[in-house]
């Protein structure tokens, strides 16, 4: 195998003339008076594996020091950057602008509050809705006695589990999704799954009956209208469709009873 | 004035300052997170590959305990390490593990019977014991004896962030997200908290607290090329250090990783090659075994980065625009084991570049990745100089990793301090002499200095760019404080990073309302200045080789000279170099002599205290005989009384099962 070919896959040659693109970028300061929405424009040379990141990045540098947007890890598992570009609801970190360009469009995520200009409080959101949720395993009263070995699990319900567990909270769910918009207190895909997740972690003593008090409501599963976005959207491709289409299943069943 | 009260102040909001919270408030104290992001967003959770605790489930960890834990991170630490601080951390290892089970974390699981497995290179099959069944499953690592690293597919971080986190959320402890401290508030003998900055608004306010914590984690962006989050700038590292009353430990110990991807210096964990991935060249040869015969690709991470610029300096690197790398080749895993457990690098492989890891190698070459040094503390996570300071976690130095820390052992400390620190914390708040009288007067005075500071920025016109600044800091440190170092480099560079110090004290930025990213970017850029000055100032007057550290001008590991802990302060704020003390490690009352580590060089120069020692530990071993490893532990280096009651007891394994022997040490 000719190892050398591989650094970089689809890298442009490096005589290729640099694409110019061109960001429509939504700028809004709620803090500053008399702010209003509006959108700006910003030119850039596009360079051989440029991710958004780089890109705002430079433009902050080297165009707008007050342009405002979340990054963390830069790597895809922190769920910091998510915004809309070019009307969908994506991780900027891992968009490349060779997919995306020469025109590009961001703007904040709807749903959760605005910060300023592509930073929006997606963590007050989660907190707000792990809380309401109880969103933590509820074990045993008695703790456990962390000397003695632990209580043991099918390797296959680990994996599971850890499936479920994937979520970064990035909001892409929330974003993305009708009932989001018309009710301001629909736990969105991200709180349905992790209820499912706590469901089926043998160790949650919590029983149906528990959950359909959290999510029995219009505000939760029942007021998914199955338009299922989120699913499509999901940067890391949780199983929403089914955990969804479950839950509600089993919490209907509980309903009736 | 805005001022907010609690008793404890946890600035940071990554596993340790979360875990440390929870334990405070499990004491009935009031504690308050201050985080940079939403905290289930810290670089915690780029942890990937997993964390180190002697269970010895599968197979390939039986006989693991922690002895094996403790010696493996003496021999990783290049003897820096404080051993006694090492045994309270693999005592208490194995309880996080159990605990994290119970609070949710879903690790990856020992399946009886047969499996293929990689080692060296060849396809392996392993056994399993029926008896370890379902119990959590260890993977190989770096610099390890045993099949000790816990983790959950390839994403243990994220998922103990989750459940550590979720316990937060479960015990109502309020983290002030988008908050950065930006200076301690001291009378000069005690912390009573911080000067802090609401990042939505721009508001400076004043927290106050019986006992204020550091656990703000590494300050890998003072380099160019890093796998750290773009948070990790050292604020907190920096904040310690503006006092003049706290100091920084070892801050030349750098840890740079092997394997970043190249060349954006993402991490690709070092379960790949614990897995049996292996590292190749430019002719597809597998090049480690001719360096290092016994551990070959899992030799410690200060050994194989040195090795792979070693290679790529004879040329064998594999050329690219962006200069040269060499390749982690994980094809011979399969896709399957590829799939699931190394799931996070198949994705960052395929979004990053564009390369597919079930067929081709990765381009990898070693990046900064981990800040050994740190607020310098008791084994109790408190200051020795400044009382109600707390630190742990990355961000401190108690100091575990010595010169150079193993994988999996950074996310085991995270939570291990936590707990540790956390007690003690809670037992500084309980002791009525620690009732605080705090000094408002020096409050408003510290909150108008930070004010002034920043004021002033605003109102410069003309001055120093911030950004330039930054980068001009990173590159120095990249390329003159780096694996390779060497006197004159480092002078220069030491030299270059004051002249930048001074230029930053006159940066300028413009107006804006709310957070004003150029203000955070130049108020920063002033403390990691300070920061990287002292890696560079340090790196330059020890004239050794250690872990990490290492001069080329002075290859040898010198115990004799260099057997000592650099600690840094800053005494004058016009100064622009740290003040360097030292401080002895004392080889008489060592477990663990100093020797060979195994692996690396294998020429140093002895302490003259280490030849008794190692007599008198013979000796004590053969007076107490094998039978029992807790009475020759004991024997050698009493350190139960160092722990909290609660986690004083043993450990329990398949192969020390409880039914047989007392369940508790005292």
């Amino acid at each position: 195998m000719n190892h050398t070919t591989t650094a970089v896959a689809d890298a442009p040659a490096a005589t290729e003339t640099a694409r110019r693109l061109t960001f429509n970028i939504l700028r809004y300061n709620p803090q500053e008076k008399g702010s209003a929405p509006r959108m700006q424009t910003y030119h850039l040379d596009e360079a051989v594996g440029m991710t958004l990141f780089i890109a705002l990045n430079e433009l902050r540098e080297k165009q707008d020091p007050s342009l405002q947007f979340d990054f963390v890890c830069r790597a895809g598992i922190c769920g910091s950057c998510a915004m809309m570009v070019n009307g969908r609801p994506t991780l900027a970190c891992r968009t490349l602008t060779r997919d995306v360009g020469p025109e590009i469009t961001l703007a904040p995520l709807p749903v959760f509050e605005l910060i300023g200009d592509l930073s929006v409080n997606t963590g007050k959101w989660m907190r707000g809705t792990s809380e309401r949720l109880e969103a933590w395993l509820h074990g045993d009263a008695k703790p456990r006695d962390i000397d003695r070995l632990e209580e043991r699990m099918e390797p296959a319900l680990a994996e599971q589990l850890n499936e479920l567990d994937r979520c970064v909270e990035c909001g892409c769910c929330v974003a993305s999704c009708g009932t989001a918009r018309m009710r301001a207190d629909f736990v969105g895909a991200v709180g349905i799954a992790k209820i499912a997740r706590f469901r089926l972690d043998p160790r949650d003593k919590r029983t149906d009956d528990d959950y359909y008090e959290l999510i029995g409501t219009d505000d939760g599963v029942f007021g998914c209208m199955s338009l299922l976005a989120c699913h499509d959207v999901c940067p890391k491709d949780l199983p929403l469709q089914t955990q969804i289409a479950f839950l509600r299943r089993k919490m209907a069943g509980k309903g009736w009873a | 004035m805005k001022v907010v009260y609690t008793d404890v102040l946890v600035i940071g909001g990554g596993l340790t300052g979360m875990r440390m919270a929870i334990a405070a408030k499990r004491r009935g104290h009031d504690a308050l997170i201050l985080s940079l992001v939403p905290p289930k967003r810290s670089h915690s959770k780029a942890a990937q590959g997993g964390m180190q605790a002697s269970l010895g489930n599968v197979i390939k960890g039986q006989g693991d305990s922690e002895d094996v834990h403790f010696e493996d991170t003496v021999r990783g630490s290049d003897w820096g390490a404080d051993q006694e601080v090492v045994r309270m951390f693999v005592n208490t290892a194995p309880k996080a593990v159990r605990e994290l089970a119970a609070w949710g974390v879903p690790w990856s699981r020992v399946k009886k019977g047969d499996r293929q497995v990689v080692i060296n290179g060849q396809q392996v099959t392993i056994t399993e014991r029926d008896e370890a069944h379902g119990l959590v499953a260890q993977r190989d690592f770096g610099g390890t004896k045993k099949w000790r690293t816990c983790y959950v597919s390839d994403c243990t971080g994220h998922a103990m962030l989750q459940a550590v986190g979720d316990q937060a959320i479960a015990e109502s402890i309020p983290v002030h997200e988008r908050t950065e401290a930006l200076a301690l508030i001291t009378d000069g003998e005690r912390c009573h908290g911080a000067v802090v900055r609401d990042l939505v608004t721009g508001e400076l306010s004043a927290y106050l607290a019986k006992a204020t914590a550091i656990t703000t984690g590494g300050a890998g962006r003072i380099y160019r090329v890093t796998t750290n989050a773009v948070i990790c700038e050292g604020i907190g590292h920096a904040i310690a250090l503006e006092t003049g009353h706290a100091a920084l430990g070892n801050m030349e110990a750098v840890q740079f990783h092997p394997t970043g991807i190249f060349p954006a210096g993402i991490l690709v964990t070092e379960g790949c090659r614990g897995d049996g991935g292996l590292l190749k060249d430019v002719d597809g040869h597998r090049f480690m075994p001719d360096y290092e015969p016994e551990k070959k690709e899992l030799a410690s991470r200060d050994v194989v980065s040195r090795r792979m610029e070693e290679h790529i300096a004879k040329g064998k690197g594999v050329k690219s625009r962006w200069g040269d790398h060499l390749l982690l080749d994980i094809t011979l895993l399969g896709e399957h084991h590829i799939r699931h457990n190394l799931r996070e690098v198949f994705e960052i492989c395929h979004y990053f570049l564009g390369v597919d890891p079930v067929k081709d190698p990765i381009p990898v070459r070693p990046a900064q990745h981990y800040t050994m040094g740190g607020v310098r503390t008791k084994p109790t996570g408190e200051s020795p100089t400044l009382k109600g300071l707390f630190s742990a976690g990355e961000a401190a130095c108690w100091d575990m990793h010595g010169f150079n820390r193993l994988g999996g052992n950074s996310v085991a400390e995270t939570v291990v301090a936590g707990m540790l620190v956390g007690e003690a914390i809670a037992d500084y708040c309980d002791d009525r002499a620690n009732d605080a009288t705090i000094p408002m007067a020096a409050v408003r005075e510290q909150l108008g200095a930070v004010a002034g500071r920043l004021d002033a920025m605003l109102q410069r016109r003309g001055g120093e760019e911030p950004q330039a600044l930054k980068v001009a800091m990173q590159s120095i440190m990249t390329d003159k404080v780096g694996i390779f170092r060497e006197g004159a480099k480092l002078a220069q560079a030491v030299d270059e990073l004051q002249q930048l110090l001074k230029r930053s004290r006159s940066v300028s930025v413009a107006p804006g309302a709310g957070p004003n990213p150029e203000l955070v970017a130049a108020y920063r850029v002033q403390m990691m200045l300070k920061l990287a000055v002292t890696v560079a100032y340090g790196a330059l007057q020890r004239t050794e080789s250690r872990g990490a550290h290492f001069r080329q001008d002075f290859p040898r590991r010198n115990d004799a000279e260099w057997l000592k802990r650099t600690l840094a302060w800053w005494k004058s704020p016009d100064d622009t170099l740290p003040t360097l003390t030292y401080e002895a490690l004392d080889v008489r009352k060592m477990e663990l002599p100093p020797g060979w580590r195994g692996y690396g060089n294998k020429d140093y120069v002895d302490h003259p205290d280490t030849p008794a020692r190692a007599e008198e530990v013979a000796r004590l071993r053969e007076q107490v005989g094998s039978a029992d490893r807790f009475a020759v532990q004991a024997a050698l280096m009493p350190y139960q009384h160092m722990l909290p009651e609660r986690y004083r007891g043993r450990n329990e394994r398949i192969d020390e099962l409880f039914d047989a022997q007392p369940t508790k040490a005292a």
